[in-house]
């Protein structure tokens, strides 16, 4: 699947096209097809996102993982900051990282 | 909104500008533009005939031009120097202090924009030659 | 330090005017990303892998303890209550909101603080000694030099799209403790019959093209220091590289010109510029420098140590480096606690540390490019007080110039230009060493991570270093023996395939082993590399 991924304008935050919007959560990233970069023009030029880029995933049982070890750390948050990331209770995420 | 910008007291020259290469062989020229990669020295021996150098900025991030037009100041040229391109209101000021006094932008400029962008630094920290006394100057003159 | 006065207030007031006038247009829509992007630089904000980053400027490394409570109050307010200091001696912070950005410039700005061209093709922050000043070995201290090159690069109109970054350090030591020879310019300050000048090294650097700075000229006396810096960067904007970025830093001109066509460019323009009046007279470097004058030292303080607690006598030996004034010592505070981030700081230490600059140390901090902190100015009689309050915080690891003292880059786990994490390998490395006690062993030993080939962790300069690199989809590390960013500057070499993640701390295990084997008397890690090549290394290693 392809999935598209974004930063927030005004926050900076790390977001996923969920279909109707954008989500922090990258469980909620939907597969773009062939539309990712113009959905992510069109946001960029509606002043939502910023650095809008379209890219491959897999769908699993824990929902999309992107095939590139960057956007998973893009999607979690800091592997030596469980704390910091966006499931801090799940404490160590390394694997699922790597 | 304006396309073309001069903060000279005579009028802008209308006359025809000649690349560097072509103002070489032609003797009667008056108004050159030189690119990035052209050295402005080149115009030297010619600035008493010169009233209008145009310096190009095909990109806004390619300084090479900011050096052109101190160059061409330092040598005591006082004809126009215009930067023509892509000329945006937050590079201005920088323009002005290395000696541009006219623009001609890709796109045009909000004048009050301009005059904001200008007037924003109340002092400059280098000599240029754009007459400027610099700060370590002014905190060294005598009262 | 420097103070500013209303012409430098007023001049990062405007900035923060100007940018908050850019980043309101930004959010309105009348700037393109690609409009914004460059200007966003030029105050040190990045879009990384997970947010905004910001990127303060510490001018030559030097705060003071309001600076340093500002720089935690930052992190507290703004952040997630953590800050980063860098190998450029600066401090960055990781998740900063785009519309908080020009109250946190306000915020800098009513402490004398900016992030002013910490980013963007232009002069980046001047670098210098973090012991400037303190060094018994130096020819004066070097940040009035430091100072006024500040304010000549701020705002320089001429140099502000130059064809990549600017980077420039000024030392006034034999010992280099600032990889001076490593940046775009090098200043070492020198004597000669009396007077001061400058031995200008152009063209260092790290990154995919490494280069120790060749030296330009012997000396430039220190009246046309801004001159001839000028006519070297003139030279740059006209000439240096545009169509490639990765052959654009000014070591690249540099090596094609040559370094005698260079010096001869560079000396034509300076013949030039030094006509224009370009250098400030000396009552303004003078001005500056009244304000680098020591301190008042007490006399008659005491040398001698009780050293009866063994952890503070070994944090002693280690952290803690001879002082010019009898009766002081200069504290080094090790930022790299074993198993942590390499350089980060919570925002209670960082607020610490503003409070023990202020009880212990004359009100003054150092940001060394090693990523840890320093405390110039400390009574040896109040040593241990002083101890006792880092231990307690975390702040007292004595490891300085250790295996587990790790310049480490942000890496892939916070770097958008990352190819692999640094940090995990700088904490199973500390790990390692520290438990099994051969980093005691090894003693000095300067060890460097860079998770890409921009070489932030100055991995080119490790004694050991470490390069992350992208192997199809998985982190793979190189490792490299050799190098240094000190006087005796040398860059380092690949020893051969790369390895993962537990392979590569295997790896500098299977290095020091061989070192520990085979050291003469005194020598470093790096003496006896360099006494017996990279052969036996390779074989230790690969055998």
């Amino acid at each position: 699947m392809k999935i598209l991924t974004a930063n927030d304008l005004a926050t900076g935050d790390v977001v996923w096209w969920a279909g109707d919007g954008w989500s922090r959560l990258l469980a909620q990233a939907v597969d773009t097809a062939s539309e990712g970069d113009a959905i992510g023009k069109r946001e960029e030029a509606a002043r939502h996102v910023v650095s809008a880029y379209v890219v491959d995933a897999e769908m699993t049982a824990d929902g999309p993982r992107p095939a590139h070890i960057k956007e998973r750390i893009r999607g979690l948050g800091p592997t030596v900051r469980p704390d910091l990331t966006l499931k801090p209770e799940a404490g160590d995420l390394t694997a699922w990282v790597i | 909104m304006a396309d073309f910008l001069s903060f000279r007291t005579d009028e802008a020259s209308q006359e025809p500008v000649v690349t560097l290469e072509s103002f070489g062989d032609q003797s009667n020229a008056t108004a050159v533009r030189i690119e990035p990669s052209e050295d402005a020295r080149a115009l030297l021996p010619f600035l008493d005939r010169i009233s209008l150098v145009e310096v190009s900025f095909p990109a806004y991030t390619d300084g090479r031009g900011y050096s052109a037009a101190r160059i061409l100041r330092e040598a005591g040229y006082e004809g126009e120097l215009r930067a023509v391109g892509d000329v945006l209101v937050d590079q201005i000021a920088y323009m002005r202090r290395c000696g541009f006094d006219s623009f001609k932008p890709n796109a045009p400029l909000d004048d009050a924009d301009v005059e904001a962008a200008i007037a924003r630094y109340p002092d400059v920290y280098q000599k240029t030659i754009d007459g400027r006394t610099p700060i370590w100057a002014k905190r060294h003159e005598s009262a | 330090m420097y103070q500013y006065d209303n012409y430098d207030q007023a001049m990062v007031d405007a900035r923060v005017a100007e940018f908050r006038d850019q980043v309101s247009r930004r959010l309105e829509g009348k700037l393109t990303e690609e409009q914004f992007r460059p200007l966003r630089l030029m105050n040190g904000l990045y879009l990384q892998l997970h947010a905004y980053m910001l990127r303060v400027a510490v001018p030559y490394g030097t705060l003071s303890g309001r600076q340093m409570r500002m720089l935690g109050h930052i992190a507290r307010k703004y952040d997630r209550g953590y800050g980063h200091f860098t190998t450029r001696q600066n401090i960055q912070y990781n998740w900063i909101k785009l519309s908080d950005a020009p109250d946190i410039l306000a915020d800098l700005a009513s402490v004398e603080m900016h992030a002013i061209q910490t980013s963007g093709n232009c002069i980046r922050n001047i670098s210098s000694d973090q012991y400037a000043g303190v060094a018994a070995d130096e020819v004066a201290d070097p940040r009035p030099w430091a100072e006024l090159m500040r304010q000549w690069s701020s705002f320089h109109p001429e140099f502000s799209y130059l064809p990549r970054k600017f980077k420039i350090a000024v030392i006034a030591s034999p010992e280099d403790r600032a990889a001076m020879r490593l940046h775009d310019i090098g200043l070492e300050l020198v004597k000669r019959d009396g007077v001061i000048g400058a031995r200008v090294f152009v063209g260092g650097g790290m990154g995919r093209t490494p280069m120790v700075a060749p030296e330009v000229n012997p000396f430039v006396t220190e009246d046309e220091i801004i001159a001839y810096v000028e006519a070297c960067l003139r030279v740059y904007n006209r000439y240096g590289r545009r169509d490639n970025k990765y052959k654009a830093r000014i070591k690249i001109l540099v090596h094609e010109l040559g370094v005698e066509e260079y010096r001869r460019q560079v000396a034509e323009e300076f013949a030039h510029m030094k006509a224009l009046g370009l250098n400030p007279p000396r009552e303004e470097l003078a001005r500056i420098a009244a304000y680098f004058a020591d301190p008042a030292y007490e006399g008659g303080l005491p040398d001698a140590l009780d050293r009866s607690d063994p952890d503070f006598a070994l944090w002693v030996d280690r952290n803690v480096a001879t002082h010019k004034q009898p009766g002081y010592a200069i504290v080094n505070i090790s930022l790299k606690p074993i198993g942590g981030i390499p350089g980060d700081a919570s925002a209670d230490q960082i607020e610490l540390m503003a409070d023990l600059a202020e009880r212990y140390s004359m009100d003054e901090l150092r940001v060394t490019h090693a990523q840890n902190i320093v405390l110039p100015y400390v009574r040896k009689a109040e040593l241990y007080a002083l101890w006792q309050e880092l231990h307690a915080a975390g702040l007292g690891e004595p490891n300085l110039d250790l295996v587990t003292d790790i310049i480490a880059c942000p890496g892939l786990d916070y770097c958008s230009l990352a190819n692999a994490r640094s940090i995990p390998v700088a904490q199973k490395i500390a790990q390692r060493f520290a438990g099994n006690g051969k980093d005691a062993h090894i003693g000095e030993l300067k060890l460097k991570i860079s998770g890409c080939i921009n070489a932030c962790g100055h991995h080119h300069a490790g004694h050991i270093g470490i390069l992350g690199v992208d192997r199809k989809g998985t982190e793979n590390y190189q490792l490299l023996l050799g190098g240094s960013g000190a006087e005796d500057c040398s860059l380092g070499t690949i020893t051969g395939p790369g390895f993962d993640e537990n392979g590569i701390v295997d790896a500098v295990e299977k290095a020091t082993d061989l070192y520990l084997r085979e050291r003469a008397e005194g020598e470093r890690f790096l003496d006896t590399y360099r006494r017996l090549g990279m052969a036996p290394f390779k074989e230790a290693i690969y055998g």
